[in-house]
Formats: C-alpha cells, structure tokens, sequence
C-alpha cells in the first residue's frame, strides 16, 4: 500500500524538508536521508544560487515536489505561467509525485499567499477537481492533495472537510498528502474528533504523509511548524500508518528551524511507527489518545504576539 | 453565493489593512460594516466569532506580506524607519496587491508606485527612491538565468561595429546617492537567511533601531547590478563614461552607436572612450557579462 500509483510507486521512507539553514551541514556531512521535500515556488526561477544548489542536492538525494501556490480551490482558471514554470522544475527534479494543497488563495489574479479553507460544496468540490486533472495532465506526474489546517468555516458548507476531500479525490482521481498536524488543529479549531476524519478517508489514496509541531492559543490552535511533533498528532501518525501502512512521511519545520541533526532525529521517530505497524492497535489505546477526552483541550495558556 | 462571488468577499475582508493595534478593522475602507459581511458567510463557533475567526487569515496576510517586504527592503526600512516604512508597506499593498504566486515579486512594484507617491518618502524622496531600485535589482538578478557566454573567440569574431547581448543577471543604474554602501553595512548587521513554506504562520520581522545607519550624502554613482559563479550579487561602480557605453549596448546599439551615446552624455572625448575600450571590453568579458546571441 505505501507504494501505489499516487507516489509513482515509490517507498520513499522518512524525509524532511530542505531548508536553507541545513545547507552547510548536508554538503559538508553529506547525512544519509531518505528524501528531502522541496517548496516548488522557491526553485521554479530561471537560475542562480538556488538552482546551483538544487542541483547539487539532486546529485545525492531524492527529492520530492511540494507546492504552496498552486490553489487548485481558487474559482479562477489556472495560472499558465505558474503552470509552465512548475512543468520546468518537475523535468528538473524528476519528482515522482507532486504534491500541494486543498485550499484557495487567489481571486481576479491577487494572491492571498496564504493556504484559505474551502467551502465544502459540491460545486467547489467539482471546480477544484476539475483543475487538479487539469495540472496533472499538463506536468504529467501523480498529483496530492494536502488537507490543510483551518480557523474559520463557511455557513454554505454542505459536507464535512473529511468527506469534501474524499469527493475531490474521486473526482479527479488523485492523492491524498495526508497532514495528520493539519487533522489535529482543524479538529480543535471546529470541535471534530480527528480519528472521525482519518478512519474516513481512501488509505489507498494516501501518497505521502506530513508531520508537524503547532502553536496552541488561548481560543484556537495555529499551524505554526516550529515545534517538536506533539503527542496528540503521533497518536494521529499511528492510526493514519495502520490505516495506510508505512507511507512516505515528511516532518516539517519552517520557523525556529533548530540544527539539521535535531529536526532529522524527530523525523526518524515516525520509523518505530513503521515497524511496529504489523501489530495491532488496542481500541482503548486509541480512545484514550483522542484529544476531545482531555477536557482542557481547547484551554490553552493566552495567545503569543504572532498571528 | 457561487464559489467565485463568495471567495472574492474572504479576499476582500482579509486584504482590508489592519487598525493600528494590527486587529481586523470594523469598517472598510469605503465604509462597509466588516461584522455583517463576515456575519453572511464565516459561521462562529464555541470559542470565536465569525469576525475573529476571519480576523486571523486578515491579520496573517498582513504580518506575512509585510515581513516579506520587510526581509526585501532593508535599506528603505533603514532610511525611512520602522513606522514610516509599515505605513508605506501598508498603502502600496493596497493600491497593488500581489498579482504574482511567488512572494518573490511582491516588491516588483514598489519603485513605479514611489515615483506616483513621494509622500510616503517626504524628506529623503530621492534616496529612498534610489534604494529602492537598487534592492529590487538585487533581488530581480539573483535567479535570473545564465546564458552561454561569450567566448574570447567569439568577441574576435563580432565584425567592425557589432551590437553586442547581455546576461539578464546584469542590471545598470545611475544613482544620485551611494546607497551600494549603506546598503552592504546594513547586510552585514542583519541574517540574510530566511526561508517561506507551506502552511506556516511567519512570525514578523523583528525591527531594528531606527537611525543605526548613516545616511549617505549626494553623490552621483553609476552601478553594474551583477551576479557571478552564481552565487551572490555584486555591484561594480562603473566611470559614467563606461556607463553610457553599457546602457546604450544594451538597449540594443551597435558598437559605433555606443561610443557617440556615451560621449554625448558625458561630453568627453572619442579618443579618451576608445583607448579605454579594450580593458573595459576584457573586464566585462571576464565577469561574463556578455552572452551568446539568442539564434546561436
């Protein structure tokens, strides 16, 4: 199962994301890693230092495509230039699969340059289908849809956010990059049970999961990607493996980006979840790790000057 | 509401600028009531309203926009200050927001905006005009491609008046301040590292002390904004004579062309360009600014 046609049957194992500070370190020490996760829109450029570098990661490691701008939501036709600078950099890197969100951000040409929630309707649903095929048929690769996490929700939702993203899915017959953090914060956000979403999706759709730390505040929990993974979305992590078997898998850490032995050791954890996958899961084990049975989920210490 | 109708109106709230304690305004600009827009179409929930459910996508876009220019302009944030320079920000990302996916082109604007609104610059308007151009040519040469160079071979070849093509890493700029140097002491004093991705809520650029630079005073400067090994960004000064020639090359004049250009706008001498064109020629070659035709 973690290999399928969403990943170009790939075993990819456990990456991390390619992050400037780690530069010196990884072409210096050259650490053994299973692939790196790149942003799309920070290589899709015509030359210089950041293509110089690509290329010298390309030489020894795996790389996989993660888009941030793509917003295949957005009601408004696709970006052509967007569209044939990503096709440049996907021949370049010979990413198996391509991966960006399941949210908009952009209306009449202005970008939000922010991952906004969906309306869960069916027009929606049809719309964003529709392009995803759309830039598959035009960068030829397998393309995943992240599940984002979310603050706000929209009176003309006709679905829930779980059975939204198996309705795009189907309809365009892709995969799922599956943000088990991203689970976890919309779940406290919107008052869901996050197995709920996860025991509801295609697990043979899964192409690839992500893990990340988050910021709690006073009323909402923010995605903030400079932490540790917490407890809560391990528990997801585990359930998410049982459900789709040991998937490619990618921490992200974005912010307060700590030495590259320190974030590539908290990526490695997700391996113990691997090998213990053949073992079955306790039903009391996952109840007791479902955030919504800790009565102070959502009362968390007063809100940080960052948003 | 269709999907189009209903993203335009979360677009419209979230780009709405920020009251100056940074909360979503309760107005718009032309004096929309914010609560009952958001109200129509954001449900609350136990914990938060639709207001301030939607409150945090309006202030994100806001701290994320103005970091990123905060992170491309240092120079300006430098001359202007901290407040001034929020106050800029604030006002051309309202007459222009971003019309690109990549941050990357968010200030792409800014030097044509400035020009139409000096008043956002009141006592230094031609500095902080000229560090401008300067910070957006850094950032618009440093992933701009490399084309096959021109080899010395090649420039024996070129015939007697040849038009000659440029990298597009190469950008030229005749500045009335020196801001190369402020701009460089300013770089030594702050991390040029930083990284964008995904779903992250960027924290705000921490704001140096305002005044911790020296000012330049007046003094015209000719700049050659360049890249080389495809590493970093370079200036080179030029001699305004030098200057006049590589402009008029590159907007396309033959060689002879250049030469009359360049001694008109300076008033010098043929004799004194010509004996320097052979070291100018080689030196420009050698930072390989010189490409192959296209056709080639």
């Amino acid at each position: 199962m973690p290999a399928n046609r969403f990943n170009g049957y790939t075993d990819y194992g456990v990456g991390i994301g390619l992050r400037i500070p780690h530069y010196n370190h990884i072409f210096e020490k050259k650490p053994v890693v299973d692939w790196f996760e790149i942003i799309s829109e920070n290589f899709m450029i015509d030359g210089g230092r950041p293509l110089k570098v690509l290329d010298q990661i390309l030489d020894q490691y795996r790389v996989v495509q993660h888009g941030v701008s793509m917003y295949f939501g957005s009601a408004e036709p696709l970006n052509r230039e967007h569209l044939r600078r990503l096709k440049t950099l996907v021949k370049r890197t010979k990413t198996p699969w391509l991966t960006d969100h399941l949210c908009w951000g952009s209306v009449d040409g202005q970008y939000s340059h922010d991952l906004l929630p969906m309306p869960y309707t069916f027009e929606a649903a049809r719309k964003t289908a529709e392009k995803i095929r759309q830039v598959r048929d035009f960068v030829e690769v397998p393309i995943a849809v992240e599940n984002v996490s979310s603050y706000a929700e929209y009176h003309v939702s006709e679905m829930t956010e779980w059975e939204f993203l198996n309705e795009v899915v189907e309809q365009a017959d892709c995969g799922i990059l599956l943000d088990v953090n991203n689970i976890y914060v919309s779940s406290q956000n919107h008052n869901f049970n996050p197995f709920d979403y996860l025991n509801s999706i295609a697990p043979e759709r899964v192409a690839q999961i992500h893990i990340a730390g988050h910021s709690k505040f006073e009323k909402y929990i923010l995605d903030t990607h400079d932490h540790p993974v917490l407890d809560p979305v391990w528990d997801l992590y585990a359930r998410a493996i049982e459900l789709a078997g040991p998937t490619a898998t990618l921490l992200e850490w974005d912010d307060r980006i700590p030495s590259f032995e320190e974030v590539h050791q908290e990526a490695l954890k997700a391996r113990k979840f691997h090998k213990g996958q053949q073992q079955p899961m306790q039903k009391n084990g996952l109840a007791a790790m479902n955030p919504l049975s800790n009565a102070n989920a959502n009362l968390y210490a007063s809100e940080k000057a960052r948003v | 509401m269709d999907l189009e109708q209903l993203q335009r109106i979360v677009l419209d709230v979230i780009q709405q600028p920020l009251t100056p304690a940074e909360r979503m305004r309760k107005r718009t600009l032309d004096g929309r009531p914010v609560k009952k827009i958001v109200d129509e179409v954001i449900k609350p929930n136990d914990r938060l309203t639709s207001f301030e459910r939607l409150e945090i996508y309006n202030r994100v876009y806001w701290f994320r926009l103005l970091s990123s220019l905060m992170e491309d302009f240092p120079g300006l944030r430098a001359i202007i200050g901290d407040r001034k320079f929020e106050k800029l920000s604030v006002a051309y990302l309202s007459d222009r927001p971003s019309e690109s996916f990549t941050l990357r082109n968010l200030g792409s604007r800014l030097e044509p905006w400035l020009r139409k609104h000096p008043e956002f610059t009141p006592k230094l308007p031609k500095l902080a005009l000229d560090m401008v151009r300067l910070e957006w040519a850094d950032i618009d040469v440093f992933d701009q491609a490399e084309l096959p160079k021109l080899t010395a071979n090649d420039l024996s070849n070129l015939g007697e008046d040849p038009v000659f093509h440029f990298q597009p890493y190469l950008r030229l700029l005749d500045l009335a301040y020196p801001v190369d140097e402020l701009l460089l002491s300013i770089r030594q004093k702050e991390d040029p590292e930083s990284d964008i991705a995904s779903n992250v809520v960027l924290e705000r650029a921490t704001s140096h002390s305002e005044k911790s630079f020296v000012l330049p005073k007046p003094k015209k400067i000719y700049l050659a904004v360049h890249r080389q090994e495809e590493d970093s960004t370079y200036f080179k000064r030029l001699e305004p004579e030098a200057f006049a020639l590589l402009r008029a090359l590159q907007q396309g004049k033959t060689l002879s062309q250049a030469i009359e250009e360049s001694v008109n706008w300076t008033h010098g001498k043929v004799e004194d360009i010509t004996e320097q064109l052979h070291d100018w020629f080689a030196n420009w070659s050698s930072l390989g600014w010189f490409r192959k035709p296209a056709a080639e």
